[in-house]
């Protein structure tokens, strides 16, 4: 379909000089003026129209030639298709302040309509919005039956109350109110007469029977969307497209503009009122205001499009629109409710009917979510047991159709979009979290970024463990989702998992008995409180890991990890920061092995751990032993090299009396041999095809860490400078070269060289490394006795020139 | 209501990057309200603008599609169908929808609503909160239809000279950017008036 020559055409069009589109404007020009309305004329315009559009920068088009595309369009007798290409051309040049067009009530409603695509697309910029609405409002007015057909028309209303709702006076909004009242609820219960080329001929005599129901019922009562016929009428038209701008309207034609936001106070109301109403009959007789009848024919019709729905669709297009209609219905019932609380009372039985249809039937989940924010919004104001409808909602429903694209977008924006409604079913969002990665785990891609969002609503600290465990383990779960939908018995058309895959061991895996434990755990609609290892399964699950779908969903969890830490540092407590430092700690080797995930998750994972100490310094101390623990067990030290350059950093930094006065020599001995053992352990060892090179950060950190420990316990200080002069005559000899390369080898004998001369002069190696917290914000301008760069400056003059100054 | 409308190239997956994605038809049903005062900017700004923030969402479409596509494992699109007469099955073909936040690149936050079919992506632009399984339905709706009216399907057919019809179909399914409960025998309707203006 877009072959080579199309690309070829697009290039043209975008190259085309701009002589040469004045010739061809002059020429187009020329046709219009003679009013020649042929084939040629259509050829040329739908060629302008596509080198306006093919560029994002404006063209230049000759004034004789817009004025008289603009004229065109004002033509009594022109076919539909040029005037179309003059509208699009003219829309597709806008906005353009080289355009004049104005609102001609004398043109049908078809040119009307053309120009009014064009005159909104200018922008807002002369106030061509209200010109329009007030034109569209005075052709409503005028109720000639030879008058513009209003079909084409209300759409425009429809997007000018969109663009800009304050644009209708009271008295309009009021008058449209009454159409729409009028169009809603007595259309026509007749079909259509067949079509000719006026509107209103002569009628023939063959009768067109009475409008249908979906199933082939005769229809039982007024018309709505979706009843149905051969012919339609204009009136039928008009109930369409009325139904299909109500709720629009309903929200911003009301005294408040907004109908939106749901207010607090607003439950308080309903309650109050609610028993009143109950007893006494909404329109007792006397005749109600625009507004409310609006309010009231809109609740009839919604009523009754959930009675149609019911019916067996004849046609398969028929059933989805009853799907759409439903969702319509229930999303019009809670502006209804929100905008006059007496609806509420009528709506929620209809409303906890049409529930208990729904849940059970897979095809309408859908419909499940709307109705859910119904009772969310309102459920407390009328006693309902919405704990019953969200158990269902977040229980049942991800688990079994995580996989539908469309259903986990729109679940997930009812989460994030009503977190302000949950209340006291927050919790029960918070604990479904197992749920709802599984749409995640499935979708990443659209999903991430709402997640993202939501984090910070879903991170409690009772489950923040395991969540993180969660997230580190969501690639696993992809794999475990595919796995689950290959074995499951119901077959659908196509197949969901990945087709490209063959994973026969996978599935043996998933149906051994031995490993349910562990895949239920990971299958798990609930937070359960407990972790699980589920090593095991890595090395099960490893042929999975190369499922595109594992990839993906890998390449998101290091954006989510970010948004978990900064969501779940603002809830945790001291002792909740010691246990997710630990769960770094010790997830950091055990992880799904998918190509390349490890190392992204590390890097997270080093710079959560930074902040972590940032947020809780005293943790290095709290955390010793276990922090030894990591440090000495060195197996996995080459791949884990950014965790371990931050755990060293870390331990050099805070592990001081100033930042913990539990901090005892004896721990900073500790520290002292096993980060002597691991330099020793990364420069003696020759990299292999198994290890990777140590890079020379971690030698370099290792190196200023163990200079600041010698420099809080003075008694290391021989050993350590013994250390790095070892270090510095290491990196001379030819092996370090090659394995570090020649900059990291420098790198490693100018910090050898400068640690060596902090160290020769003890206190001000404290000060330098270990500075309190005076010295860390500098204020140069004022002590200048206590600058840090100048005490260096000194320091390394000093140094220099120490023959110089020794005596003798 | 719908904000934009509009078809674009899909690279098939697993294949190397030649090319760019191209908008090949964009509508945009009216314009969004600028933050300051529109005289301010230029017209040509404002239009440029626009074109750009119709070019990002077909990206983001093409690759969004393209995820998808290589995460169910499927082989990659026939960019040439088998024959004209094929049925394309629409209800299985890649579709899915995404959020774009505020100020990215629209002033509102939208939704987007996308199918993909053969080399062609179709996405409509939404404001927030609209019914997306209606959405879904007219996206369909129009995929069908300009299928079959512009016999998209057929070797050599292209459809960026055939704008005209595009524009009719829209005008009647999609007037203004509004979404429509257009049950099948209204759709037959329409089809019919718009076969009587365009004769094929």
């Amino acid at each position: 379909m877009f072959s080579a020559g199309a690309e070829s055409l697009l290039h043209q069009a975008r190259e085309i000089q701009d002589e040469e589109l004045k010739k061809f404007c002059s020429r187009i020009s020329k046709l219009l003026q003679a009013e020649d309305l042929g084939p040629d004329t259509l050829d040329s315009l739908q060629r302008l129209f596509l080198i306006i559009s093919a560029t994002k920068y404006s063209r230049r088009l000759e004034k004789t030639c817009v004025d008289l595309l603009q004229a065109t369009l004002g033509l009594a007798a022109c076919p539909e298709q040029l005037q179309v290409l003059c509208a699009a051309i003219l829309r597709e040049m806008s906005p353009s302040d080289s355009l004049s067009l104005v609102w001609d009530h004398t043109q049908n409603s078809r040119q009307l309509s053309l120009v009014a695509s064009v005159l909104l697309a200018q922008g807002d910029r002369n106030k061509e919005v209200s010109a329009v609405g007030q034109g569209v409002l005075r052709a409503l007015e005028s109720r000639q039956p030879e008058g513009p057909s209003l079909r084409y028309l209300l759409p425009i209303m429809a997007k000018v109350v969109v663009l800009s709702p304050g644009t209708l006076q009271e008295d309009q909004a009021t008058l449209l109110s009454k159409r729409l009242v009028d169009w809603l609820r007595y259309a026509s219960l007749q079909q259509g007469l067949p079509h000719s080329s006026s509107l209103f001929s002569t009628p023939r005599a063959r009768q067109p029977g009475p409008i249908t129901e979906m199933d082939g019922a005769v229809a039982t009562d007024f018309f709505t969307v979706l009843s149905t016929g051969h012919r339609f009428t204009e009136d039928q038209w008009l109930n369409v497209q009325a139904f299909s701008m109500l709720r629009a309207w309903l929200l911003r034609s009301g005294p408040e503009g907004l109908g939106t936001l749901d207010t607090d106070d607003r439950s308080e109301q309903e309650g109050s009122t609610l028993s009143v109403i109950s007893a006494t009959s909404s329109s007792a007789g006397r005749p109600l205001p625009p507004r409310e009848r609006l309010r009231e024919v809109a609740f009839e019709y919604c009523q009754r499009l959930i009675e149609q729905s019911n019916r067996r669709a004849l046609r398969k297009g028929d059933s989805d629109l009853q799907k759409a209609c439903l969702v319509e219905a229930v999303l019009v019932l809670d502006v209804l409710c929100r905008q006059d609380p007496s609806f509420l009372y009528r709506s929620l039985s209809c409303l906890k009917a049409l529930h208990g249809r729904v849940r059970g039937d897979p095809a309408s989940v859908r419909v499940l979510l709307p109705l859910a924010r119904f009772f969310l919004s309102h459920g407390e104001a009328a006693a309902v047991d919405s704990e019953a409808v969200y158990q269902h909602l977040f229980t049942r429903i991800p688990l079994e159709q995580f996989h539908g694209p469309m259903l986990a977008f729109e679940f997930v924006q009812f989460c994030r979009d009503n977190l302000h409604l949950f209340g006291g079913h927050l919790s029960t969002l918070r604990l479904s979290f197992p749920n709802l990665f599984k749409f995640l785990a499935w979708n990443s891609p659209p999903l991430t970024s709402e997640f993202v969002a939501l984090l910070p609503a879903l991170v409690d600290a009772g489950t923040a463990l395991e969540m993180l465990h969660a997230l580190l383990d969501l690639p696993c779960l992809t794999a475990v989702l595919d796995l689950q939908l290959r074995s499951s018995p119901a077959p659908s058309e196509r197949p969901l998992w990945d087709t490209s895959v063959r994973a026969p061991s996978c599935l043996e895996a998933f149906r051994d008995p031995k490993f349910q434990g562990l895949f239920q755990y990971l299958l798990r609609p609930k937070a359960s409180g407990a972790t699980e290892r589920l090593v095991p399964l890595y090395q099960l699950l490893q042929p999975m890991a190369g499922c595109a779908r594992v990839a993906q969903c890998a390449e998101a969890v290091p954006t989510l990890l970010q948004a978990f830490f900064s969501a779940v540092t603002q809830v945790a407590d001291g002792a909740l920061i010691n246990q997710l430092a630990l769960l770094l700690l010790g997830r950091s080797d055990s992880l799904y092995p998918a190509p390349g995930y490890a190392a992204c998750v590390h890097s997270v994972l080093s710079s959560q751990f930074l902040a972590l100490c940032m947020l809780k310094p005293s943790l290095v101390v709290e955390l010793a032993r276990d922090l030894l623990e990591f440090l000495g067990s060195v197996n996995g030290l080459r791949s884990r090299a950014s965790l371990v350059t931050s755990v060293v950093w870390a331990v050099g930094e805070y592990l001081s009396v100033a930042y913990d006065r539990r901090c005892t020599v004896e721990q900073i001995n500790k520290f002292f041999e096993a980060l002597e053992a691991l330099l020793f352990e990364v420069t003696q060892c020759r990299p292999s095809a198994a290890l990777p090179r140590c890079p020379p950060k971690v030698v370099t950190a290792l190196m200023t860490t163990l200079t600041k420990l010698a420099s809080r316990s003075q008694d290391l200080i021989p050993r350590a400078s013994l250390l790095l002069s070892k270090m510095r005559t290491l990196t001379q000899s030819p092996a370090t070269s090659s394995m570090h390369g020649e900059e990291g080898a420098e790198a490693i004998c100018t910090r050898a060289t400068e640690l060596l001369t902090l160290l020769k002069m003890p206190s001000v190696a404290q000060f330098v490394l270990t500075p309190s917290t005076e010295v860390c914000s500098p204020r140069y301008h004022r002590d200048v006795n206590t600058a840090l760069p100048l005490v260096l400056c000194t320091v390394s003059r000093l140094v220099e020139r120490e023959t110089g100054l020794l005596p003798g | 209501m719908v904000h934009a409308f509009l078809i674009h190239t899909l690279r098939a997956p697993n294949t190397e990057d030649t090319g760019l994605c191209r908008v090949l038809y964009s509508c945009v049903f009216g314009a969004e309200k600028s933050p300051d005062d529109p005289q301010l900017h230029g017209a040509e700004r404002d239009r440029l603008l626009r074109k750009e923030q119709i070019l990002a969402v077909a990206r983001q479409v093409e690759s969004m599609c393209r995820l998808q596509q290589q995460a169910s494992g499927r082989p990659p699109m026939d960019l040439q169908p088998q024959s004209s007469d094929e049925q394309v099955p629409l209800h299985e073909a890649p579709r899915g929808a995404f959020r774009l936040a505020a100020e990215n690149p629209f002033q509102e936050p939208r939704t987007v609503v996308w199918l993909g079919v053969l080399s062609l992506g179709f996405a409509l632009v939404l404001d927030a909160h609209e019914n997306l399984l209606l959405a879904e339905g007219t996206l369909r709706l129009l995929a069908r239809l300009l299928l079959d009216h512009l016999r998209l399907l057929a070797p050599s057919t292209n459809l960026l000279l055939r704008a005209d019809r595009i524009e009719g179909i829209l005008t009647r399914f999609l007037p203004h950017g509004q979404l429509l409960f257009l049950n099948d025998q209204f759709v037959q309707g329409l089809e019919k008036e718009l076969s009587a203006a365009w004769p094929r």
